[in-house]
């Protein structure tokens, strides 16, 4: 089963991840756990959680990026269901590898992810901090999916909607 | 009584009651014990301001008639048969014991038994006017020992007709009259032409009446209805006092029955009023001077037999043992019906003057004693309270938080400080509650929160806080103003009934406060927003905006709360105001709809 953990406090006023996630919705063997529908008091169940996600051989975490991090939601979600014990420290050995898919969003275009750009720094200086999350629970970390600039720009989207739905179908034909 | 000594007389009357009762209030004596006070000060042996003192007493009997059918309406038929088993079994048990135990006594003093006989019976019956009006400034008719002294007391009204028939039998006057049957027909026929004339032709007629829109016409209508009812009663050789309890039940399922309510209460309270004050004016301080001693004798012999009879009977009618002092106290004096049956006693030859006039004070006084006993009662039970907190200090087991009203709100919050094991301590006045939640394992009190000597006897001296979860939004008031007084440290959280409620918490200094149903419809409104097609954590902002702006306007409100006028047209300002700035809100999202931020 893959686990789409999807972090999106306005789905449906997306364009970029509500196009992303479309793509892969329907796929068999996809479950979607839509973290901002479950848990808008942010009061998320923790036990519900790990459970979906021993039943799970790749973990995405599907995101928009915005102030360089994951929204406050999913942020939380590592804090409370990532436990030491569980997914990490002594006895954390409940997600040690499975797969992990980062599906990840900016608004910026590729240009501003430059050292000269609005950000000073190419996109993968941002990585590390969700990466280091991963592989420290044991997750087998894949090459991530980035959508940069996507929303304004249909033919980009449309082409990183497709490159996400043919990743999760391979993983599906050689795991599952 | 001519017109200017009526106007006199209201004039002493009301004086009196203005000056006495405020005062006997301000002093927490009860408004009983300053009818009293004021009839004694008026009456022959005082200041002797009013010479009719009998036909005062006479016409405010009247009072207790009104009483009895305000109690009437608040009981339907079938509660009544409900309460059949206490009034029946537990009044007989009552009577029966009180009277032999009273008969026993005063034949021991030297009464024939014939005498002692009726004056047992008479002095068993206790005063429906005191006990009720006593039970009612404290909020107990609702509680089992409210009920079994209301049930005692509705068989005493009962009971009255036949030992009024019987106390001829016992003495060696026979009167004329109709003989026993006849007098036992009528009375039937009576009720059940109250019975008839309540189910068929009473609906019908204020139905006619209420349409004429004429108010006063219906409290005149009221008042009629009452009047003739206990006339008629009387007529029959009835108690006009049972006869307007029937002809209230009667109405009780009625659609009038609040506008009867709203109608009568005045008048009950004034004439039980003037009621108190004759009684007040009848004591004769004259035979006070005389014998003394006799009669104090007499009055403390009434008040220790029967309050000990009582006290006895009281587990069997369904009285706890820890109130069944209270009970006694209730109860323990004479009624107004004694004098009735005193007289009928010595005319009929069972009762010598000298005995009639020297009990007639006993009865007196002893209705006098009521209040008094209570407060008695209340000071020992304090005091006993207060020795029982000292040794829960001795034991370590100080209390954290105290919890006022046990229903299902202040239950809720309870559990989740009973589950952070906050030591809790809970005070609620509905027994039944409190007994299924003992069975649970709560520590919780019986009794108003609004007691001081009960606070103190729950910890609020020592608590950290005061969970205020009461639905009576004048007891939560008050109980807020008593720990602000009393207990300046003691911290408040509190529950508001509505709008205006959370203002005068607010107003008091009481920042944390709930309304109680807002958060509940602010969670149904976002599942309707949802249902709706609305995403779940959009609904949750929505509604987190609404809460925000509306408390927003409440705090406007604050400073003008207390002007109604202003009030209500900032409320309705403020409210579209609301709305025209959640629309701002949206509109403004709508339009960055799909922004760089959350692309």
């Amino acid at each position: 089963m893959i686990l789409v953990v999807y972090a999106h406090p306005h789905h449906s006023r997306s364009i970029a991840q509500r196009a992303l996630l479309d793509a892969v919705r329907d796929l068999p063997g996809v479950e979607i756990d839509a973290l901002y529908d479950r848990y808008p008091d942010f009061d998320i169940d923790v036990e519900v959680e790990q459970a979906r996600l021993a039943r799970a051989s790749l973990v995405v975490w599907q995101h928009p990026v915005y102030w360089y991090a994951p929204p406050a939601l999913l942020k939380l979600w590592f804090e409370v269901v990532l436990t030491r014990g569980w997914a990490y420290g002594e006895g954390g050995t409940a997600l040690r590898g499975k797969g992990c898919l980062w599906v990840a969003s900016a608004g910026s275009p590729a240009a501003d992810y430059t050292a000269e750009g609005l950000h000073g720094h190419g996109f993968d200086a941002f990585t590390p901090a969700v990466e280091r999350t991963a592989r420290l629970c044991g997750l087998d970390w894949q090459p991530p999916i980035v959508a940069l600039g996507a929303h304004r720009d249909s033919a980009g989207l449309a082409e990183r909607a497709a490159a996400y739905r043919t990743t999760l179908e391979a993983w599906t034909r050689t795991h599952e | 009584m001519n017109e200017g000594s009526l106007l006199h007389d209201a004039i002493v009357y009301l004086a009196a009651a203005v000056v006495c009762v405020p005062l006997a209030a301000r002093l927490g004596l009860g408004s009983v014990i300053g009818y009293l006070a004021a009839g004694a000060v008026i009456g022959p042996w005082g200041l002797g301001l009013v010479e009719h003192a009998e036909s005062a007493m006479h016409f405010a009997e009247f009072g207790v008639v009104l009483m009895l059918f305000l109690i009437g309406l608040e009981l339907d038929p079938k509660r009544l048969i409900q309460m059949r088993g206490p009034v029946f079994a537990g009044g007989g048990l009552q009577m029966a014991t009180c009277a032999a135990v009273l008969a026993a006594g005063l034949m021991g003093a030297g009464l024939s038994w014939q005498g002692a006989v009726a004056a047992g019976l008479a002095i068993a019956m206790s005063s429906t006017a005191i006990a009720i009006q006593t039970m009612t400034e404290r909020n107990l008719l609702p509680t089992p020992l409210g009920r079994a002294s209301f049930a005692n007391l509705l068989f005493q009204d009962i009971a009255a007709i036949a030992v009024l028939a019987l106390v001829p039998l016992l003495g060696t006057a026979r009167p004329g009259g109709q003989p026993a049957w006849m007098q036992a027909l009528t009375g039937v026929g009576a009720i059940a032409g109250v019975v008839l004339v309540g189910r068929f032709v009473l609906p019908p007629v204020m139905r006619l009446i209420a349409r004429s829109e004429v108010r006063e016409i219906f409290t005149a209508f009221a008042l009629l209805l009452v009047i003739v009812i206990a006339e008629a009663m009387h007529l029959a050789g009835l108690s006009m006092g049972l006869g307007a309890f029937l002809a209230g039940v009667l109405l009780a399922s009625s659609e009038y029955r609040h506008a009867l309510e709203a109608d009568i209460a005045p008048f009950k309270g004034l004439l039980l009023g003037l009621f108190f004050i004759a009684v007040g004016m009848s004591v004769d301080f004259g035979l006070a001077a005389d014998q003394p001693g006799r009669l104090a004798l007499m009055l403390g012999g009434l008040l220790v037999l029967k309050g000990a009879a009582l006290a006895l009977i009281a587990p069997a009618v369904g009285v706890e043992k820890r109130e069944r002092w209270l009970f006694a106290g209730l109860l323990a004096q004479g009624g107004e019906f004694a004098f009735v049956v005193f007289a009928a006693a010595r005319a009929a030859d069972a009762l010598p003057a000298e005995w009639d006039a020297l009990l007639t004070g006993a009865v007196a006084l002893s209705m006098a004693t009521t209040p008094l006993l209570i407060l008695a009662h209340d000071r020992l039970t304090a005091r006993r309270a207060r020795e029982q907190r000292e040794a829960d200090a001795i034991d370590g087991e100080g209390t954290e938080v105290i919890v006022a009203g046990f229903g299902r709100y202040g239950q809720i919050v309870t559990r989740l400080l009973l589950a952070h094991d906050v030591r809790v301590t809970v005070l609620d006045h509905s027994p039944e509650q409190i007994d299924l939640l003992r069975k649970f394992g709560y520590q919780v009190f019986y009794g108003d929160a609004t007691r001081l000597d009960l606070l103190e006897a729950a910890g609020a001296r020592k608590a950290k806080l005061l969970v205020v979860a009461i639905d009576d939004v004048a007891d939560s008031l008050a109980l807020v103003d008593l720990a602000r007084a009393e207990f300046p440290v003691l911290r408040i959280v509190a529950r508001a009934r509505n709008v205006r409620h959370w203002l005068e918490l607010q107003d008091r200094g009481v920042t944390a406060v709930e309304r109680e149903t807002f958060e509940s419809s602010l969670r149904t409104g976002r599942s309707a927003l949802e249902a709706l097609g609305m995403d779940p954590y959009e609904a949750r902002e929505f509604a987190d905006a609404f809460r925000r702006r509306n408390l927003g306007v409440l705090r406007g409100l604050l400073p003008h709360f207390r002007d109604e006028a202003k009030t209500v047209a900032l409320a309705k300002s403020g409210r579209q105001e609301l709305e025209e700035n959640l629309r701002r809100d949206r509109e403004a999202r709508r339009s960055e709809g799909g922004a760089d931020g959350w692309h």
